[in-house]
């Protein structure tokens, strides 16, 4: 009943209450004036008397249209029941018949599709010849190829999920699994689709009435009345709209109701997508942040971060999902979008990013080398061989075999490893002086994951970029970078080398986060090691620190007030001597240990 | 490509033009079968019942109607390779000089108004998507659908009454049918806004809601990620994106504004193929018929193949995607 009241509801009630009233009332109300002839106002424009006009016999045409509603309206249904019936009958029989006899069927229905409704109607209309009841079944018939691939679209959807399987291989027959567990299962979108459907249908009746290949005089309906106005059109505009204005609102009221219909079986939501304008970073020689702030309305996912990366520098930032770290980078990058909103100091030299993603990251239309090429044309602007040159060599710098050959192709071609490198490639077009890597191995498998990680080292050493890895996985950080930032509910509590992290770090956190990393001397018979409690809400204005809730170590003093980043460490009560975990033992045994899993996501 | 030996470009061609071929067949046989699936006399039925038999008798060995199916089939096959469509029942003139002479008007017709929907379309939803993305602007956003909704659901040819009592004798800015034959660009004015708004409209929100689509996508933040300017990542980069959903939309409503054509003719007294079509019907002028539909069809088919070629080049992947 709720949806009842949303905007479309009230307009579905309208539309359904509106079609009923001309369905049911209309004959029984204006019959008497729509046969009634004055031939003292023939052909006469709108007056009190006739708010329409009159035809060309003095009947008032405002009545006619309210009366052919039933006639109109009742075709346009028995078309639709023609459309669904035989739809169902042609779609639903490659799931009865054997796979070769269905494979025939659905290709007959894929050649028959091509061919626009009004023309099938058309041709049908010549043999079934012309009236109302054979031009229904015309337009029903037209319409039964696009049902009949809906239908056999949603079974074919329905026939590979679980319960579908489960009754085939309990031996259920090929009717009865149509009629029992297929149909039920696709009438919902079958409806919705047969209303809009009706309203397609009328609107074909109307033409083909208005063709004057419809209902024949003296039954008249609204495509009819259409053609007589048109005719009388200079002597009354009015007699030639108001059938048409009936059309128009018809056609709405289904396309409402089967808006609404879609509504109700799909629970669709608007999806509201953050987007929009960024901050820029400036030229300058090293990354420094100061201040930065990202907000979305009340929620503040990045609170007042400030770091900053030295020339060739490798810094990872650490921690869980939500915990700002993705942000902070593009934040960094630019590319926060409205309705984020970035305040603070970002300077930095030229950026490059690459993302998780490389199956998604790369543009899909465009070739490899056109990707890299341009931005040495935008930026270097260099010409379009020279450009293209640059980027082979680019490909070549990651290490992709046959570059030349590589730069020719599209993404899809690429292996995700091969994708990944050739983003990194095109980082390097613009010769960035930081790198910003976002989870850059979390989508590729495990072998392929340390080949990037080496590739970046490498590109970092021979080109001197700064690198920023962003990472939920610990393990990852500590094979690439030099120096940790650890980041939670928006803010930095910890900004140490990665010695000092496997040495045993200051504040509680970095130390939880450490704990629930497993190794390879983790006991499996217990449970794997994770920090109590959960992350507050970025919407949660709370004044202390934010870990206090889970901190072992907090006092009144942590929930009333957020310490200063001082030595590296945000924390009234850090951790001074350096207790080795065993984590950590494992991580001074072999870094390549410290893997598995990561942490918290 | 050179990794794939299979050719998967001259292999999807291929598969197409088969499709293509197999369409044509089915139409063909489809236009023949129409005048055998006319219950009773089709030609008593186009004569009249006052006509004597001996008429009916001649008209039919004259149209061939006596000779065994498999002989008529094989001589309407013969004929259409030769360009022979037969005669019309009721002026006697060849269906194919009909055609010819009356193609050209409808051809023009959908030519233009075509060009007129791609170029608002795509441009207007791109605009409406690159504005309103994210939620912005929702004012506009609201204004847009609901305009473009309430346009893409109006038939042509009630549009077409309405433009004429507005533009034509409300307003007597412009004319409605041409009687002189002259068929100025004046004339164009009216068929083309009636045949080609309703298309635009459906188009340009489908446009709108593919763009939001490419826009949020992880490719377009990596544009944007190389500073690119606006230009280039809208062109270069979200548009070939948004051509293959709009170009398969495109191609449906081609065949829909063909269809289309055939009311706004006769709403207009354009003398294309629409009109002719429906006199026909209406005449039982069966062979006549049977040509109007073999063109309408053949375009249709003829669009379509167009529109398949073009997806393969703009987006490389559509040639390896489906069976």
């Amino acid at each position: 009943m709720r949806r009842l009241r949303s905007p479309l509801g009230v307009a579905a009630v309208v539309s359904l209450a509106f079609l009923l009233f001309a369905v049911v009332l209309g004959p029984v109300i204006w019959a008497g004036d729509a046969v009634r002839t004055d031939t003292l106002a023939l052909t006469q424009g709108p007056s009190a008397a006739h708010p329409m006009g009159t035809d060309g016999l003095g009947r008032d045409v405002l009545a006619r249209v309210m009366v052919a509603a039933r006639s109109t309206i009742g075709l346009a249904l028995l078309a639709t029941a023609v459309a669904v019936a035989g739809g169902l009958l042609l779609g639903g029989l490659p799931a009865v018949l054997g796979r070769r006899a269905g494979r025939l069927v659905n290709g007959f229905i894929g050649l028959v599709v091509a061919f626009p409704g009004l023309l099938i109607a058309l041709v049908l209309a010549v043999v079934l010849g012309t009236g109302g009841r054979s031009a229904a079944l015309a337009i029903g018939l037209a319409s039964v190829p696009a049902f009949a691939r809906l239908t056999q679209t949603l079974a074919a959807s329905v026939a590979g999920r679980d319960f579908v399987a489960a009754a085939r291989v309990l031996g259920v027959g090929r009717v009865r699994m149509l009629v029992r567990h297929i149909l039920p299962n696709i009438g919902e979108p079958l409806i919705v689709q047969a209303t809009l459907g009706a309203g397609g249908a009328l609107l074909a009746f109307a033409a083909l009435s208005f063709l004057g290949l419809g209902v024949q005089a003296p039954d008249y309906d609204w495509g009819l009345l259409l053609n007589e106005g048109l005719n009388r059109v200079y002597l009354n505009p009015a007699a030639a709209l108001a059938p048409g204005i009936a059309v128009v609102l018809a056609g709405l009221a289904f396309n409402v109701l089967g808006e609404f219909a879609a509504q109700v079986f799909g629970g669709r939501a608007a999806v509201a997508r953050p987007s929009g304008r960024s901050a820029r970073p400036v030229p300058g020689d090293a990354l420094t942040v100061t201040g930065l702030r990202v907000s979305y309305g009340d929620a503040v996912p990045v609170k007042d971060v400030s770091f900053t990366v030295a020339p060739g520098e490798r810094v990872g930032i650490v921690g869980e999902s939500g915990s700002g770290k993705s942000l902070t980078a593009l934040a960094v990058s630019g590319l926060v979008e409205p309705p984020g909103v970035v305040s603070g100091s970002i300077a930095s030299g030229e950026t490059a990013m690459v993302f998780q993603d490389p199956m998604t990251s790369l543009n899909p239309a465009l070739r490899v080398g056109t990707q890299l090429a341009e931005v040495a044309r935008v930026h270097g602007r260099l010409a379009r061989r020279a450009a293209w040159e640059r980027a082979v060599t680019r490909l070549d710098d990651v290490h992709i075999a046959a570059a030349a050959r590589v730069a020719a192709q599209y993404p899809h071609e690429l292996s995700g490893g091969m994708r990944q490198r050739a983003m990194i490639a095109m980082g390097l077009m613009g010769g960035p002086r930081v790198i910003i890597a976002d989870e850059p191995t979390t989508a590729l498998d495990v072998t392929v994951q340390k080949q990037i990680l080496d590739l970046l080292r490498e590109v970092s050493s021979t080109t001197g970029a700064a690198i920023l890895l962003i990472s939920h996985d610990l393990a990852v950080v500590a094979q690439l970078c030099s120096r940790v930032l650890v980041m939670y509910a928006g803010v930095i509590v910890e900004d140490l080398t990665v010695e000092r992290l496997l040495a045993g770090p200051a504040h509680p956190y970095t130390r939880a986060l450490l704990a629930s990393v497993p190794d390879m001397a983790a006991d499996r018979s217990l449970p794997l090691a994770t920090i109590p409690g959960r992350m507050p809400s970025p919407a949660d204005p709370a004044a202390g620190c934010p870990f206090a809730p889970r901190c072992e170590r907090a006092d009144e003093h942590c929930r009333e007030e957020l310490p200063a980043l001082e030595a590296g460490v945000r924390c009234w009560h850090p951790v001074d001597r350096p207790v080795a975990s065993d984590a950590v033992r494992a991580g001074e045994s072999g870094r390549d240990d410290l893997r598995v899993n990561g942490v918290g996501s | 490509m050179a990794v794939h030996p299979r050719h998967p470009w001259a292999a999807y061609l291929g598969r197409r033009f088969l499709r293509f071929l197999l369409s044509l067949a089915l139409l063909i046989t489809a236009t023949f079968a129409m005048v055998h699936l006319i219950p009773g006399d089709p030609v008593r039925a186009a004569l009249g019942i006052t006509a004597s038999p001996e008429l009916v008798a001649a008209r039919t060995h004259e149209l061939g109607l006596d000779l065994p199916l498999w002989e008529q089939y094989a001589r309407y096959l013969g004929g259409l390779f030769t360009g022979d469509l037969g005669e019309s029942m009721g002026s006697g003139l060849p269906v194919a000089q009909t055609i010819a002479d009356r193609l050209p008007y409808t051809a023009l017709l959908a030519l233009v108004a075509f060009v007129v929907v791609m170029i608002t379309a795509i441009p207007v939803g791109m605009a409406m998507a690159a504005w309103t993305r994210g939620g912005r602007r929702r004012g506009a956003e609201l204004l847009f659908t609901g305009v473009s909704g309430l346009l893409a659901v109006v038939p042509e040819f009630l549009l077409a009454v309405a433009l004429i009592v507005v533009f034509a004798i409300t307003l007597e800015m412009l004319p409605v049918a041409d009687v002189t034959g002259e068929m100025g660009p004046r004339f164009y004015v009216l068929p083309t806004l009636a045949l080609a708004v309703g298309p635009a409209a459906a188009l340009g929100r489908i446009v709108r809601v593919e763009a939001l689509g490419v826009l949020s996508s992880d490719y377009m933040r990596t544009a944007r990620a190389k500073r690119l300017p606006a230009r280039l990542i809208h062109l270069r980069h979200a548009l070939p994106n948004l051509l293959t959903g709009a170009l398969t939309i495109g191609g449906l409503l081609i065949s829909g504004l063909i269809a289309g054509s055939v009311l706004v003719e006769n709403v207009f007294a354009w003398p294309g193929l629409g009109s002719a079509l429906v006199d026909a019907i209406k005449a039982k002028d069966y062979p006549v018929v049977q040509g109007v539909v073999l063109v309408y069809g053949g375009a249709v088919l003829l669009v379509n193949l167009a529109v398949d070629v073009a997806l393969g080049r703009l987006d490389p992947r559509s040639t390896i995607r489906e069976d």
